[in-house]
């Protein structure tokens, strides 16, 4: 990997929750680090913190303790409008239920975070075209997403998520609504995403076998605690 | 994010609900309607008061006089006020009085004593001329027969009590005809057949010849408009002002003029009215002829006090019109917090893309802020109906009891600004709860709601 610096840095993290009296530890005293340009699986099951933890990298949440050290900064220690910023412009996302917005096309889903990232509006159809085409749906881009099979509304979010060019991708199980050779489509999707743009991918999933075959490392996780990192055969290949 | 994405995502917001926001906006239009609709009819009914108070011409005349005049009736000679000398008021005085800003005509108070003759019986009676201008004041609303056909016409009305005097059937008196017998000034020397009241400038004193016309009844009126004020007593022969100034009859300050000897011998006037453009302007008027050496008389204060009074009469229909703009508010208030609920999703979403807690408060800030002009644009048509629609049934009331009809309600240009501004800034008001509780809704739960 040429840069020595890793893309997300993660220090003695903990989330703690209180459910009333008692007090969920969601992720606890997490350490490792994700290097630019790896596609990272985050396994474990349900309950595990492997969302906490994503949520936390993805700058939706904040720590109880420790630091997460992104793009330069520590997330923990940025100002609510720079944690947005960060959302906008260093990491993109997709989730297990893709989250677009059922009454905009996908021109305009693809377009929101333009939007929100104040790009120059002369601009903005040029990069939603070249999202859409990463994802091979810009010939359908007038369509609404309820227009869409759920593999292409997972391509859509996709492009949505890489229309403002971020280092780095945080998908939250994003085969989880999908049946499995849509699942496998997806995948293969993000390892292109990874190997044509270089990006860095973290992925949240349940589904081991999938994530041997795809990603670089496998990070599990059981009660919060993060119990193993492993290189896989794909990983070790590289 | 920018204001015309915020907007864009607001208009498409606001229309994927549209029933609802319809009818949440629909309930703004209806608080503003109404409030439109109150404060119009105040404005109308002040403009209404204002207008007949202006025809009256009690409340936007001044009456001019020169210092030292006998016609102080008991007041105060008011010598402090300034110190230049009494000046006469002639020709030169009228057109300087003419000339001043804000005024709309000045014209002379013609008013004299003499004797009437109809069918061979004298009757005595006080005769005033008339400016054209009172034609249109409300004065002669109501008038049997007609006003003056012109400015110089040889015609007369007559005020119903003397009327009454002359025939015990007044409206049969209209088309007859009455003679007029006064005494006409001629200056001396003069070269006898001048006829021009500026002409009169060759010597000393004027002799008195007795005259005859005979003016045509027009209309008798039931009383005379502005009576008794700037007059010397109730006139109860009006006349057409030229026609009266022609006559050049003897008037009170001839006799004065001549015992003093004075500088003029020009015609003067015992009094000069003065016309303002509206009372308002008055005040300033009536200090300015006051400096130029003049005395001045006004009655200010009644249409201070009735100011006044309307201004309390339109916070009370504006308090009323406001009631039904509150309950406006809370519609909004509860639209929004509803559209909170249902788009929690959406607000997840638009964070985990990067919005700031600011543009997810300001998104909902706009929709309130959109609801509320739209709102606000209907209300002032809507306010604007309802005032139309109550000057309608008022005027179909008023034709019944066979009274002119009224202009009750007025929209003025400022009245719809500020019901636009007050429908927008009511609804930002309606937003901020809201729109604060969309910002600080936390992404992570927001996501998960199903």
């Amino acid at each position: 990997m040429p840069d020595t610096q890793p893309a997300v840095q993660l220090d003695h993290i903990s989330r703690h929750y209180h459910m009333g009296e008692t007090r969920v530890r969601a992720v606890d005293d997490v350490s490792f680090s994700v290097t630019p340009g790896e596609y990272l699986a985050l396994l474990g099951s349900s309950g595990s913190g492997k969302s906490t933890l994503l949520n936390l990298m993805a700058g939706l949440d904040r720590p109880t303790a420790g630091s997460i050290v992104a793009n330069g900064a520590d997330l923990a220690a940025l100002s609510p409008l720079d944690l947005a910023r960060y959302r906008r412009n260093t990491v993109g996302m997709i989730f297990q239920s893709f989250n677009l917005l059922p009454r905009m096309t996908l021109e305009e889903n693809v377009e929101l975070p333009l939007r929100l990232a104040e790009v120059e509006r002369a601009e903005r159809p040029g990069r939603v075209r070249e999202a859409l085409e990463h994802v091979r749906l810009s010939h359908r881009i007038g369509h609404r997403p309820s227009e869409l099979s759920g593999g292409e509304q997972q391509r859509v979010a996709i492009a949505r998520a890489l229309v403002n060019r971020p280092k780095i991708l945080l998908a939250d199980e994003p085969t989880g609504n999908l049946d499995s050779a849509t699942g496998e489509t997806i995948l293969s999707l993000l390892r292109g995403l990874q190997t044509q743009l270089g990006m860095t991918i973290v992925m949240v999933t349940h589904e081991r076998p999938l994530a041997e075959r795809f990603a670089n490392r496998l990070a599990t996780m059981g009660d919060g605690k993060l119990l193993s990192v492993v290189e896989t055969t794909r990983g070790a290949a590289q | 994010m920018r204001y015309q994405d915020l907007t864009d995502l607001a208009l498409r917001n606001l229309r994927e609900a549209i029933l609802r926001n319809a009818l949440t906006t629909l309930g703004v239009a209806v608080g503003v309607a109404s409030l439109v609709a109150m404060l119009s009819l105040g404005v109308g009914l002040q403009q209404l008061a204002s207008k007949r108070l202006s025809q009256s011409g009690l409340f936007d005349t001044i009456l001019v006089t020169t210092k030292n005049t006998f016609r102080g009736m008991g007041r105060p000679q008011r010598e402090a006020e300034s110190t230049k000398p009494p000046r006469p008021l002639d020709e030169d005085a009228r057109h300087e009085l003419e000339n001043l800003p804000n005024v709309i005509e000045v014209y002379p108070q013609v008013r004299f004593y003499t004797e009437v003759r109809f069918n061979d019986k004298p009757y005595a009676t006080v005769v005033a001329g008339m400016p054209d201008s009172s034609r249109n004041s409300g004065g002669f609303d109501g008038m049997q027969g007609s006003f003056f056909s012109s400015a110089t016409a040889d015609e007369a009305i007559l005020q119903i009590e003397f009327a009454k005097e002359l025939s015990s059937n007044p409206n049969s008196l209209v088309g007859q005809f009455i003679t007029l017998r006064y005494a006409e000034r001629q200056a001396i020397p003069a070269s006898g057949g001048d006829t021009s009241a500026n002409a009169a400038d060759a010597g000393g004193g004027f002799s008195v010849v007795p005259k005859e016309l005979r003016l045509k009844i027009v209309g008798v009126v039931e009383t005379e408009p502005a009576a008794g004020y700037g007059g010397i007593g109730n006139a109860r022969l009006l006349m057409p002002l030229d026609t009266a100034s022609t006559l050049r009859a003897a008037q009170v300050n001839d006799l004065r003029d001549i015992v003093r000897g004075s500088s003029s011998t020009k015609v003067t006037y015992p009094s000069l009215s003065v016309r303002a453009k509206s009372p308002s302007q008055v005040e300033t008027l009536e200090a300015t002829i006051k400096d130029l050496g003049f005395n001045a008389f006004s009655l200010l204060d009644a249409s201070k006090s009735l100011r006044t009074f309307f201004s309390v009469f339109d916070l009370l229909l504006g308090i009323f019109g406001s009631l039904a703009l509150a309950v406006a508010t809370l519609g909004i208030v509860n639209t929004l917090v509803m559209a909170i609920l249902e788009r929690r999703r959406e607000i997840g979403v638009l964070k985990a893309l990067g919005a700031a807690d600011s543009d997810v408060q300001r998104l909902f800030f706009v929709e309130a802020g959109v609801m509320g002009f739209f709102g606000g644009i209907f209300g002032v048509a809507f306010g604007w109906l309802l005032g139309r629609a109550i000057t309608f049934g008022t005027n179909v009331y008023l034709k019944r009891q066979n009274l002119n009809p009224i202009d009750l309600s007025s929209v003025p240009w400022w009245l719809v600004i500020l019901a636009l501004v007050f429908a927008v800034a009511v609804s930002l008001i309606a937003g901020l709860y809201p729109a604060s509780r969309a910002a600080k809704l936390n992404p992570v739960d927001a996501l998960r709601y199903e």
